[in-house]
């Protein structure tokens, strides 16, 4: 078995997920100049919702198809977050438009602490194990190990960025997306209630946070109430490395930081003569943001914005 | 804390008044164990102690987010500097004993160190692309604690340092039960006596701080970087001094730290406690010495009141305890932070003079 493909593998599938929830932080980025501190949560709120409804279909229903299970369960999962999403920026955000920067970070930090917590109530401490609906089969290619989940993960990703990028590119609700991410005021004064594109973008976030949450659990056949802090956490250092508040930059940051930290992982023995042993993994990863930040302060494909007159 | 502005605007106009003022508050600070460990347990008095140290570090926090408007959320990792330059150089692990006036100044120093050492390669970055670094900066500095156990014993990894000594003077181990004048004194409110005089030294340093010439070129920096380079500030150094005396006073904090609670791991140091420190000054109020004085006692305090009210108040509601008493008190504790910041947008007792930066006014 060839170890590096196996990484690239490993890599691009850890990636594509980071890459779905780095969108999420983009996005709310992009348009209000917030760190949405609670998306991770929203994400891991995706995964348990999912679960949950997988196994009261497995009980009420055991007759009925798995792919329709999922289904479901995908679409209450991605309902559910929206809504989330949707009273958090109500909530939470919104009265704090105009304060300090610094107040929406706090209760950002309150709602993810209370999501949590929620959470830790309604589905206990365990570590929930997820049950499994189909048989995997394993391809090989290029000498390396795939499994057809892992290449669902990455199809999956690939068609909801697609599908997002074409959505903020080619239509009126992107457009205005875009106009209000330029500036709200006169985005607001051709017409545009912001009010709105906000509450959408959230929601957009949220939905594909909630994909992002259902196939990590997917993928490592387990949910758990903390899984969305280190998750949102990666994802947003993914968000930063690739350029945050740009959408290809959320994308590549996140392949790259999954390729990174999978790479990062297999060979930092070796490169470091057996000193530092796979625990490294995530300082490879932030050693790799702090040296691109140091030479593109605004990351990858972040633009270089002038000073502030 | 309006009554208590308008107060202090009132004695200041009176010079016995003020005095009378401090001796009060003297007075009370010096009574305040007593009469904790009286009515609700020595806990409490521990307690406290541990505000008192998280008051020291949101106080070196504020240095930085505060008065120099650079968001830090990897702060803690000079508090696990400070914590872990203690636990080497006074425990068996290396069988290093130094006294803590040695080790207090090699800490602070070390820390101080850092902090340029983060800052350094960070003074071009901006507002969130600071944050990133400095949170990676952090998670880094813990996964080494945690995981330089091998190939060279050095922190003990996960397992952590036990066995840390105390501050001990004249041979007399201040953890331990002393008996001064006819009363015992136990260690904890040994300790409290001594992070009291060391946090009075913290608070007049950061006050005296604000108002000098440094001071000021923070604020200047913080409202308008390119308008402070413009009036002949340094900003590259007043930055990176920014950093390292921030990470000067949490190293000292850690130092303490790591000698009251005997035993060090890199549990303590996770990224929680970095976001924690910072609501502690954004919820007190940012850039007020006060303020975050009042932030961070308030959210030492009020988890632990939670923590010992979580399960008889759910007893005597709804007569037996539905909800995880540790989820509950995390789920207020959450709620708490959003509620003061929608109230208050400002903090709970911002500086007088601080209007809303002009970052916030500019529509992105």
């Amino acid at each position: 078995m060839d170890i590096f493909a196996q990484q690239v593998i490993n890599g691009l599938v850890l990636g594509s997920v980071y890459a779905l929830v780095a969108l999420g932080y983009t996005m709310v980025y992009g348009i209000l100049g917030l760190i949405n501190f609670a998306h991770g949560e929203v994400v891991m709120i995706g995964a348990m919702v999912a679960l949950a409804a997988v196994s009261m279909l497995m009980t009420a229903a055991p007759e009925m198809s798995p792919l329709l299970m999922i289904a479901v369960a995908a679409i209450v999962s991605i309902i559910t977050c929206m809504v989330l999403a949707f009273s958090i920026e109500r909530l939470a955000y919104r009265p704090l438009r105009n304060a300090p920067r610094l107040a929406p970070l706090i209760t950002a930090i309150g709602i993810s602490i209370l999501l949590q917590n929620i959470a830790m109530i309604i589905w206990g401490r365990k570590y929930k194990t997820v049950p499994e609906l189909f048989e995997f089969d394993t391809h090989i290619i290029f000498g390396a190990n795939i499994t057809d989940l892992q290449v669902i993960i990455i199809g999956v990703s690939a068609i909801l960025m697609t599908l997002l990028l074409l959505v903020v590119n080619f239509t009126k609700l992107g457009r205005a997306m875009r106009a209000t991410s330029e500036s709200q005021k006169v985005a607001g004064l051709m017409g545009i209630n912001i009010n709105k594109i906000i509450s959408a973008t959230f929601m957009i976030g949220a939905g594909l946070g909630a994909i992002a949450g259902i196939l990590v659990a997917g993928n490592y056949s387990v949910a758990h109430y903390s899984m969305g802090f280190m998750l949102g956490l990666k994802a947003f250092t993914a968000a930063v490395l690739g350029g945050i508040g740009n959408l290809g930059g959320a994308v590549l940051g996140g392949l790259l930081l999954g390729l990174i930290e999978s790479i990062g992982a297999g060979y930092i023995g070796q490169l470091t003569g057996g000193f530092l042993g796979s625990h490294y993994q995530d300082v490879f990863a932030f050693v790799v943001l702090i040296v691109v930040l140091v030479f593109r302060p605004t990351g990858i494909m972040g633009e270089r914005v002038a000073e502030r007159a | 804390m309006f009554l208590i502005e308008r107060a202090r605007v009132m004695i200041a106009d009176n010079r016995k008044f003020l005095w009378l003022g401090y001796a009060l508050l003297l007075a009370a600070l010096v009574l305040l164990p007593f009469l904790l460990s009286g009515t609700v347990g020595r806990t409490w008095v521990r307690i406290l102690d541990f505000a008192l140290i998280y008051a020291m570090l949101a106080l070196g926090l504020n240095i930085v987010v505060g008065f120099a408007g650079l968001l830090d959320l990897g702060y803690i990792a000079f508090y696990a500097v400070g914590a872990y330059a203690w636990a080497l150089l006074a425990s068996p692990q290396f069988d290093l004993h130094l006294p803590f006036w040695a080790i207090l100044p090699i800490g602070a120093g070390v820390a101080a160190l850092f902090g340029v050492l983060l800052g350094a390669p960070t003074l071009r970055l901006r507002g969130d692309y600071l944050a990133i670094v400095t949170l990676g900066f952090g998670e880094i500095i813990r996964i080494f604690l945690n995981n330089l156990d091998h190939p060279v014993n050095v922190t003990n990894g996960p397992i952590g340092i036990n066995k840390v000594d105390p501050i001990s003077v004249g041979g007399a181990d201040l953890t331990r039960t002393h008996e001064f004048l006819g009363i015992d004194f136990s260690g904890v409110h040994i300790y409290y006596y001594v992070l009291v005089l060391i946090l009075l030294a913290t608070i007049v340093t950061c006050v005296r701080l604000e108002r000098s010439r440094i001071g000021r070129a923070w604020v200047a920096i913080r409202e308008d970087e390119l308008a402070a380079q413009a009036m002949g500030i340094n900003t590259r150094n007043v930055k990176l001094l920014a950093f390292a005396l921030g990470a000067t006073f949490g190293g000292v904090a850690g130092g303490l730290f790591a000698s009251l609670q005997g035993f060090v791991s890199p549990e303590s140091f996770v990224l929680l406690e970095s976001i924690m420190v910072l609501c502690m000054v954004v919820l007190g109020g940012m850039g007020h010495v006060y303020g975050v004085l009042l932030g961070a006692l308030l959210l030492t305090v009020l988890p632990e009141v939670l923590r010992s009210s979580a399960s008889p108040i759910q007893k005597a509601l709804f007569g037996d305890v539905y909800i995880d008493p540790e989820a509950l008190r995390m789920l207020l504790f959450g709620l708490a932070l959003i509620l003061v910041m929608l109230v208050r947008p400002t903090g709970l007792w911002p500086a007088s003079s601080r209007r809303v930066s002009s970052r916030a006014q500019t529509n992105k």
